[in-house]
């Protein structure tokens, strides 16, 4: 079986989805279940305290038992927001260890910052957290991340909810000959086709938000996701044909063409 | 009086009480949360053992949906 192993645990689908963004949690269920995610990413939030006692959950309506959840640091901009963050989220989850770690630069890009995201990932690694990061298209910065013991290595395709696809392939390719842990595209992901290019590159899976929870209709972009990272999957490993410039091969077989029908 | 500080926003309780009690009395008790007070992680084991104290800073947070 072709599966993804991410901290010695497999999983059949290399699609990771988050939660935000979506009209109600009818609608966040309904798309998750259209993606096949097994992997799913939540954010750590206050709480409101006395009101809304009723208000409903989000764990209800994607299970711990159901879904591998990812507790994500997104928003922190420092060190300390992000461990703290995680910490919290290990307590919520009863001691669950796989994270999502992403320490912002700049509200406006929300580019990582790469210096920060390195140290926190030192900490969360120290502490038994298995750290899935999120990261640039640098691959210095990617190798360093998993020389300190990262999970996985998820760089972004482009600027997060900007749909704007693989803006460097040549970089996430380099990143992916060098790595020994899986590497994730995350972030910038807009439609299938942005999808099946970052598993045609050989990206171990994606990890998707607002592509799905943007879309006019979210459950059928989950389902057409499901079906580009699954068609990237195995174009990868069917091993495509080499591209020859400028030169034509013709796909018919070149004799026993009809010949014209006015006498020579 | 104490005066803690709760997600940001100061609180008075007149007496102290343990963490427990202030999960029920804020209709916190069916809700998963995680606390953290003063920067360290309480946890649930400890909720009826940690009373709060005047200055307590409590961060409580929930899962929420987020990519």
């Amino acid at each position: 079986m072709d599966n993804l192993i991410i901290a010695g645990k497999t999983y059949t689908s290399r699609l990771l989805v988050g939660t935000g963004k979506y009209k109600d949690f009818t609608e966040t269920r309904a798309a998750i279940e259209a993606s096949g995610a097994e992997i799913v990413t939540v954010a750590i939030r206050r709480t409101n305290i006395g009101q809304h006692a009723d208000e409903p959950n989000l764990l209800d309506s994607v299970p711990p038992s159901k879904y591998t959840l990812l507790p994500n640091t997104a928003g922190c901009y420092t060190v300390d927001d992000a461990v703290r963050t995680l910490r919290l989220a290990r307590e919520l989850l009863d001691g669950h260890t796989l994270v999502k770690l992403e320490v912002l630069g700049d509200p406006k890009t929300l580019y990582p910052n790469i210096v920060e995201t390195i140290t926190a990932a030192e900490i969360l690694v120290k502490e038994g957290f298995d750290v899935m990061v999120y990261t640039s298209d640098d691959p210095i910065a990617a190798r360093q991340l998993e020389e300190i013991g990262c999970v996985a290595i998820m760089p972004l395709a482009s600027l997060i909810g900007s749909g704007m696809g693989i803006l460097n392939p040549w970089n996430l390719q380099i990143i992916i000959d060098n790595a020994k842990v899986p590497v994730l595209v995350d972030a910038g992901v807009g439609t299938a086709s942005d999808a099946a290019i970052a598993l045609e590159l050989g990206c171990d899976g994606v990890l998707m938000n607002t592509a799905i929870a943007a879309a006019r209709n979210p459950v059928l972009m989950a389902s057409a996701m499901r079906k580009a990272v699954e068609a990237g999957r195995e174009a990868y490993l069917a091993g495509r044909m080499a591209k020859k410039m400028y030169t034509a091969s013709p796909s018919s077989p070149v004799d026993g063409v009809i010949a014209s029908a006015q006498p020579q | 009086m104490i005066h803690i500080t709760i997600n940001g926003e100061t609180r008075q309780l007149s007496q102290a009480i343990n963490i427990a009690q202030f999960i029920d009395e804020n209709n916190l008790q069916d809700k998963r949360i995680a606390i953290e007070r003063n920067g360290e992680i309480v946890p649930r084991s400890q909720f009826n053992d940690q009373f709060l104290a005047d200055g307590d800073r409590l961060e409580i947070v929930v899962a929420v949906g987020g990519g």
